[in-house]
């Protein structure tokens, strides 16, 4: 029984320690899944290399980084967070309410954004208005928007083989699906007529797209089984699946690194990270991590985050980049919007 | 009127047909339920033991002025692609600790690349063939080989396969366990004992006992919930350390203890009881020298397989921050950590095809520590549990 008694005393030992707030040595990263890769190979790359410790990286998506940046200031907060698009306005807004005014945007470079099939059939051009008009949930049929009513490829148009439309997806949870819905759907739906002007995001939901979950490695396994289908997902995973994977020609262009950083491949995006400049004095660490991701080693057109997937920005704007994260450039709403 | 001789030899048959048709469905779910289990383990076992074996290759180290500022240059230009990146840029480091390896040349096994590990093991790499040439004849050499793979157990996370290991989450696995025990365990027995021993059997303590066996069914992401609400928001307990992991996971075992407990306790004979009462002892001494003791096997029992569940569980420690990118082992409980299932998740993301064989690895490794934890409960029953 004491044994028990101590082990009490011991527990509650241990939570007294919990209440003791603590400086920090250590950087706290979180956001993008998608920067997340590139992210964690830099907090390696700067534990291994550098005095201070390895940044603590999670991998909780750009809203939900976002969330938990903008929650204030103070040592329980992050210090930095990753997103694969720009912070809304709103999010700013959020950030100021809660006394986060002080913020430097870092611009990383781009991911493209795949349309692929397993290499077993033939490739398959295709334009953001097919592409839309397979997946939406209502598609203008004479002139009036009905449910969606096409079941192959070939209904949509002529020169696309009579295959079933089944495309593999991300949940409404992923960037990757943001950037799909405002690049792939809401870009096609603006030109048509029948959405008057506005975009139309919505994804059918009647089999046709099937949800894949957040792990791009399901998708590229379940393309492997279903060869009749089409997959969604970040360009780093066809890349290293080339061996399986061919990414469709998209209005006509290939999703090739130089395709996608020129901004020619319509299906690209770009990728940031935010730094919490009012945190500088506690956390030292934060700039000197900051300063090596935006490095030429990192970043450039031979650094290292190239050779798992990072599609580098073209040279001026890496400069600019730069100089923005080495001035610690304060982020105005203004730049936002 | 009576049934004839056949009318019930007929149904008789029909009675037995009925029960051997019962014993084969319920053979047949047994077989197929065994099957499922044994392609599982196979598969993890062809996809994971290559991980226990990494490559490494002999070459050349350049210990030159060069090399203290450009790690590359230490190593020959036809082999600098197979070498592990990590390898080369601890050079500077080393050559700092050590000065007098300036100037020298030494040939030196290596960790290998990635890539050529994957290449070795017959895996898809994305070698070159002039890189795949210079692989082959290598190991035609005896300069390039399979060896065990100490990394895989010594080292944290990494984004290059081959230099990742389980170490950290190990690490974590073991802080975050060792707090939800030091808090489940004695709150968990300590309710039991007063439930069982102590409580009068009216409305309110019926009323905990109903919440108690709900709250073992609830599913564990709301334990997350709880703990980031609580423990991070309001005690500001560090995210992500095994601390805040462990106490959040110690409210999810708490009910399967105080479970377990209870039982253990009700099957001590109410005989010993009054013996001891008989004696004079008050129920404090009751509890203490004759109930707690004999109940003792059932309650490890308990916890052991408490503490199992707890340590295969992910969704609560998402929420708390865990499953993150950790490269340093740490042994501090307020630090940041991550456990083996969060690492296995983490891995199971990952676009390079080297980490499809380090994430079975992984597994192997949790579901070798979870068999040998429930087959200590099944040994400590067997063992100390004693019948009335």
């Amino acid at each position: 029984m004491n044994r028990i008694l101590k082990t009490t005393a011991i527990a509650a030992a241990v939570i007294g320690v919990a209440g003791v707030a603590q400086a920090r040595e250590q950087a706290r990263i979180v956001g993008s899944s998608t920067v997340y890769p590139f992210a964690s190979y830099v907090a390696e790359e700067f534990g291994a290399t550098t005095e201070y410790p390895t940044p603590v990286i999670e991998s909780t998506g750009s809203g939900g980084g976002l969330r938990l940046f903008c929650n204030g200031v103070g040592d329980d907060t992050p210090d930095i967070t990753n997103a694969s698009r720009r912070m809304k306005p709103s999010e700013f807004e959020r950030c100021e309410e809660n006394g986060v005014t002080d913020i430097t945007e870092a611009f990383i470079g781009y991911d493209g954004i795949a349309f692929a099939q397993s290499n077993a059939n033939e490739a398959m051009d295709v334009t953001r208005e097919q592409i839309f008009l397979a997946l939406a949930a209502k598609v203008p049929v004479d002139g009036e928007l009905v449910d969606n009513p096409y079941t192959q490829w070939s209904e949509i148009d002529d020169a696309l083989p009579a295959r079933e439309i089944a495309v593999y997806g991300p949940p409404t949870t992923s960037g990757t699906r943001d950037a799909f819905e405002e690049l792939v759907m809401e870009a096609a739906s603006e030109e048509m007529d029948a959405y008057g002007g506005e975009g139309y995001t919505d994804i059918r939901t009647d089999g046709a797209f099937i949800d894949a979950g957040e792990n791009d490695n399901l998708i590229v396994q379940r393309l492997a089984e279903n060869t009749e289908a089409f997959g969604i997902f970040g360009y780093s995973f066809l890349e290293e699946n080339a061996d399986t994977l061919t990414g469709s020609n998209i209005d006509g262009v290939a999703p090739t690194p130089d395709a996608i950083g020129s901004g020619e491949y319509p299906v690209s995006r770009s990728m940031f990270f935010y730094i919490k400049n009012q945190h500088a004095d506690e956390v030292p660490a934060m700039y000197a991590y900051a300063d090596l991701f935006m490095s030429e080693q990192m970043i450039g057109d031979l650094g290292y985050l190239k050779g798992i997937g990072l599609i580098p920005a073209p040279a001026e704007m890496r400069e600019e980049a730069r100089q923005d994260v080495e001035n610690r450039e304060t982020l105005e709403l203004a730049d936002l919007k | 009127m009576s049934q004839s001789f056949d009318d019930i030899s007929a149904q008789l048959k029909r009675r037995h047909r009925k029960s051997a048709r019962l014993k084969w469905i319920s053979m047949g779910a047994l077989g197929l339920a065994g099957l499922f289990l044994v392609l599982f383990f196979a598969d993890m076992l062809v996809k994971g033991l290559p991980a226990f074996k990494q490559a490494q290759i002999q070459v050349q180290v350049d210990y030159s002025e060069q090399a203290s500022q450009l790690p590359l240059a230490a190593v020959n230009e036809d082999v600098r692609s197979l070498v592990s990146r990590g390898y080369l840029r601890l050079i500077p480091g080393r050559m700092e600790d050590n000065p007098d390896l300036l100037g020298t040349t030494r040939l030196e096994w290596v960790l290998a690349d990635g890539q050529v590990d994957q290449y070795l093991k017959g895996h898809h790499s994305k070698l070159k063939a002039s890189e795949q040439a210079v692989v082959d004849r290598l190991v035609e050499q005896g300069r390039a080989e399979l060896r065990f793979n100490t990394t895989f157990f010594t080292r944290g996370d990494s984004k290059m396969p081959e230099l990742t290991g389980i170490a950290s989450a190990a690490m974590g696995t073991l802080l975050t366990l060792l707090v939800t025990l030091a808090v489940a365990f004695p709150i968990g027995v300590m309710t039991a004992v007063y439930l069982e021993e102590f409580a009068p059997d009216n409305r309110f303590t019926q009323a905990i006992e109903i919440n108690i066996n709900n709250l073992a069914a609830i599913p564990s992401i709301l334990f997350g919930l709880l703990g980031l609400a609580i423990f991070i928001n309001f005690f500001g307990v560090p995210r992500s350390s095994p601390l805040v992991g462990g106490l959040t996971l110690a409210l999810m075992t708490l009910p399967v203890i105080i479970i377990a407990t209870r039982t253990a306790l009700r099957s001590v004979p109410e005989s010993i009881r009054h013996a001891a009462f008989g004696v004079g002892c008050s129920r404090w001494q009751v509890v203490r020298d004759h109930v707690l003791p004999l109940a003792l096997p059932g309650i490890m029992t308990g916890s052991i397989i408490g503490l199992a569940q707890a340590m295969g569980e992910t969704a609560p420690l998402i929420i708390v921050g865990m499953v993150a990118f950790i490269p340093d082992v740490t042994t501090s409980f307020t630090e940041a950590a991550t456990v083996l299932p969060a690492q296995i998740f983490t891995w199971a993301g990952e676009p390079d095809r080297a980490f499809i064989e380090k994430t079975s690895g992984g597994i192997l490794v949790l579901l070798t520590v979870l068999i040998t934890l429930n087959a200590t409960a099944v040994v400590l029953r067997k063992k100390f549990e004693r019948r009335w």
